[in-house]
């Protein structure tokens, strides 16, 4: 057990547990250090000594990061001395970086940016001397690219692939002036075993790790008047949009959404809800016939991508497991090209498909050669919340001002249970809602799947449906899928029905969404927590909170699917995947990763 | 290739398996049986020891000692020892640099020279010092290094006009 001891930081008496460090001590009591390389929710580095303090009776400065509390410790954060120090530490990064900022992806954003203005560094102050690295940017991926020459080695991005997602697909490589941050064999993220999680652009303190940014071909199609642009919007967007334009995380703007989208020239504004609410259709019947038919269990969802290419590459022995149904953005895709171009007499060729999105694996999904079933890529591009937020920007739209307006029919409607697929456990409590009514007849009593729910790393339950006792797993981050996947195949864990997400609190946390402002950082549990109680907030302001029960949903059965997992379904909204020739293994996983308060 | 590596690099690995620091042994050892250490061996590698292929990646590269590529057929050692140094051994390394398209620690793209730079071959009598596999040319110019390689290229035809 940890005691508590008493230390003194710029003059305030703060009290913390002796195995504090510096840093842990100074955020506790509100003091903000500056760092780099430092993330409370990743293991230590200390290597980029911003985070240096002025101990008294220490001969060198400290890094807070690394330098263990003492009981009586007395310590400046920003004493003449220090802040000289971290002026000479930033110019030498600055030294070694490009002088892009006008025409960097990250700017307004960045880190590094931040501190060279907070700390006074003038371009005439310092002198820049000799070569600087040159690196060739990454293009090869169709999610992240990634440009070494803005790397500051911060090792950030490492480790949250490693310790959070476990994929491990980052490294460091070589050593002095070569050094730099790769995926091994310095292959591009694009041939590598990379999952396009974001995860890492997420961590980065500068512009080095950026989603691949397609606006200019969503601009370029909006201005072609050839083309009709249709566009859906995921339900993890809505709740963290604001915070691009200033509001709190988890402020519902849906409606203003749509009007925003509109605004910019999109066509149609359809609602990625409608297709959520098919997926649970879809899926509820696949699960109940594994279950009832001795098929494949447990069965696993299928919705992110990030997963599906982890699997693929290190544990294709679950291939089987997964369900064979579209995510819902690809669901939305196949029908807006078959079921809508036909009502609305459109030729597919001139639907120009976009979708707005919380994830930048998503751009991978709809590049992926299975997701052309309407006969036409089914997707034509995917734009994250943030690159949403850059176009809505430049439009000059003052989004907080805009009125609300309504998604288009037939594929905007949705139930309850379509917004909390966007948090950790959402599709899970979407699917047993229709899982239990449908396999038992009976309504159910209490809707709200609360053991499924919040943000532990595995959470479990066991819901009776007739006389099975159904047992159910959730779980996010790709190291928490390997360790629970592992321990499946060991007989420790035994389940029928599995929810993956990729990213830490679901689509919420993804690594398309907004960097958080203010104090909050990556992985932050109270961002995540704000934007899944949006989330559900919308869930429980609808009458109606079943997929199954959603009229429109009834609709497109009758005029167009006819049944569930029927001929049509199966052409336009199930697929299969296969194996990848699995380049290494992923991290060994010990303890769970439960970066989160329990609920 | 992935099928004919995997009984030595087997036996490699079960010897070392439960030492500590072994990777970087096994990689030592892997290096000294192919003269490098091959893409596809370090594949194999990451599953017998459940690490991932960005660690040894990242240890590969730390150390200068470990090789990606095999060795070129022919080590070609420039001797930029004091003697050497003094009579032009840094314009035949520039010419080697010109003719080849290669620096130090490099292979040629055929596989045929690999360039490095060593101390002394003790024979500064014969400055400047070339070592082309086991012979040593000496009184080199920085004329003579096109001819000398030619007589090692594939059709004894020059590697490449001086520039
Ligand atoms: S990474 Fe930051 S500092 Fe570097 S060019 Fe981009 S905005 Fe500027
Ligand atoms: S996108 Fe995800 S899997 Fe790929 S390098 Fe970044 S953190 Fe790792
Ligand atoms: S890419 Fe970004 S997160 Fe990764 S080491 Fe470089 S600066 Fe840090
Ligand atoms: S933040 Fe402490 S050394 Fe980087």
């Amino acid at each position: 057990m940890s005691k508590q001891i008493t230390m003194t930081i710029d003059g305030v008496a703060v009290s913390v547990p002796d195995d504090y460090t510096i840093m842990q001590a100074a955020d506790s009591a509100g003091i903000h250090i500056p760092r780099l390389c430092y993330h409370s929710k990743l293991s230590q580095f200390g290597a980029c000594r911003i985070c240096v303090v002025d101990v008294e009776g220490m001969k060198n400065y400290a890094p807070a990061c690394s330098t263990q509390v003492k009981d009586g410790m007395i310590l400046q954060t920003h004493s003449a001395g220090i802040r000289k120090a971290r002026k000479v530490l930033i110019e030498l990064l600055l030294n070694n970086h490009p002088r892009d900022c006008q025409v960097c992806g990250k700017s307004g954003e960045c880190t590094l940016q931040e501190m060279a203005e907070s700390f006074g560094v003038k371009s005439d102050e310092f002198s820049f001397e000799g070569e600087r690295k040159t690196f060739e940017t990454d293009r090869s991926s169709v999610a992240v690219r990634r440009d070494s020459e803005k790397c500051i080695l911060c090792g950030k991005c490492v480790r949250v692939c490693s310790e959070i997602q476990g994929a491990n697909v980052l490294t460091f490589s070589h050593r002095g002036f070569r050094a730099n941050v790769v995926p091994a064999y310095n292959l591009g993220l694009g041939e590598s075993v990379c999952t396009n999680c974001g995860q890492c652009i997420n961590v980065c303190p500068t512009g080095a790790l950026l989603e691949h940014d397609n606006t200019e071909e969503v601009w370029h199609a909006i201005h072609d008047p050839n083309k009709v642009v249709m566009v859906q919007i995921a339900p993890a967007v809505r709740v963290a949009i604001g915070e691009g334009f200033g509001n709190e995380p988890g402020k519902d703007m849906t409606y203003e959404t749509v009007t925003a989208l509109r605004m910019l020239g999109f066509d149609i504004v359809f609602d990625t809800q409608f297709s959520a609410d098919l997926t649970i259709i879809e899926e509820g019947h696949e699960f109940i016939r594994r279950l009832t038919q001795k098929g494949k269990l447990p069965m696993i969802t299928s919705c992110s991508p990030g997963w599906i290419k982890f699997c693929e590459t290190f544990h294709p022995e679950f291939l089987e497991n997964i369900s064979t149904c579209k995510s819902p953005q690809q669901m939305m895709g196949a029908v807006i090209k078959t079921y809508y171009a036909d009502k609305s007499g459109i030729y597919p060729a001139k639907i120009y498909s976009v979708s707005i999105m919380p994830c930048t694996a998503k751009k991978f999904e709809a590049a992926r050669p299975e997701m052309n079933s309407s006969g036409y890529q089914d997707v034509d591009a995917v734009l994250t919340t943030r690159e949403l937020i850059k176009m809505i920007k430049e439009a000059g739209i003052d989004f907080n001002r805009l009125k609300k307006s309504e998604f288009d029919h037939p594929l905007g409607e949705s139930s309850g249970a379509a917004p909390i697929f966007g948090a950790t456990g959402g599709v899970m409590e979407a699917a047993l809602r229709t899982v239990y009514e449908v396999v038992t007849g009976k309504e159910l009593a209490q809707i709200d799947f609360t053991d499924v729910r919040g943000l532990e790393g595995i959470r479990e339950a066991v819901i009776p449906v007739n006389e099975i006792e159904v047992r159910v797993a959730v779980t996010y981050g790709l190291a928490n899928v390997h360790k629970l996947l592992t321990e499946i195949e060991q007989g420790k864990r035994q389940y029928h029905f599995i929810e993956i997400m990729t990213c830490p609190g679901g689509c919420i946390g993804g690594g398309g969404q907004p960097y958080p402002a203010g104090e909050a950082e990556a992985l932050d549990t109270s961002v995540y927590e704000k934007r899944a109680q949006g989330l559900y907030g919308i869930d429980e302001r609808k009458v109606i909170r079943k997929s199954h029960l959603n009229p429109d949903i009834t609709k497109i059965y009758q005029e167009f699917l006819k049944e569930p997992l029927g001929k049509v379904s199966h052409k336009l909204l199930h697929t299969h995947y296969h194996a990848r020739h699995p380049k290494g293994v992923p991290a060994r996983i010990k303890d769970t990763v439960n970066l989160f308060k329990a609920k | 290739m992935e099928t004919s590596v995997v009984p030595d690099i087997a036996n490699v690995v079960e010897k070392w398996k439960d030492k500590k620091g072994n990777l970087i042994m096994i990689l030592h050892e892997i290096q000294n049986q192919y003269g490098y250490v091959p893409r596809e061996i370090s594949f194999q590698l990451s599953k017998l020891l459940d690490v991932p292929l960005a660690r040894i990646y990242e240890v590969l590269t730390f150390y200068n000692y470990f090789k990606l590529k095999p060795p070129g057929k022919y080590t070609v050692s420039v001797c930029m020892g004091t003697a050497c140094y003094l009579k032009g051994a840094p314009e035949l390394l520039e010419e080697l640099h010109h003719i080849l398209g290669i620096k130090e620690g490099e292979t040629t793209k055929d596989g045929m020279f690999q360039l490095e730079i060593v101390r002394c071959l003790g024979c500064c009598g014969l400055a400047p010092v070339v070592k082309i596999g086991n012979k040593i040319y000496g009184g080199l110019k920085r004329s003579d290094i096109v001819n000398l390689l030619s007589q090692y290229s594939k059709e004894g035809a020059p590697v490449a006009q001086p520039v």
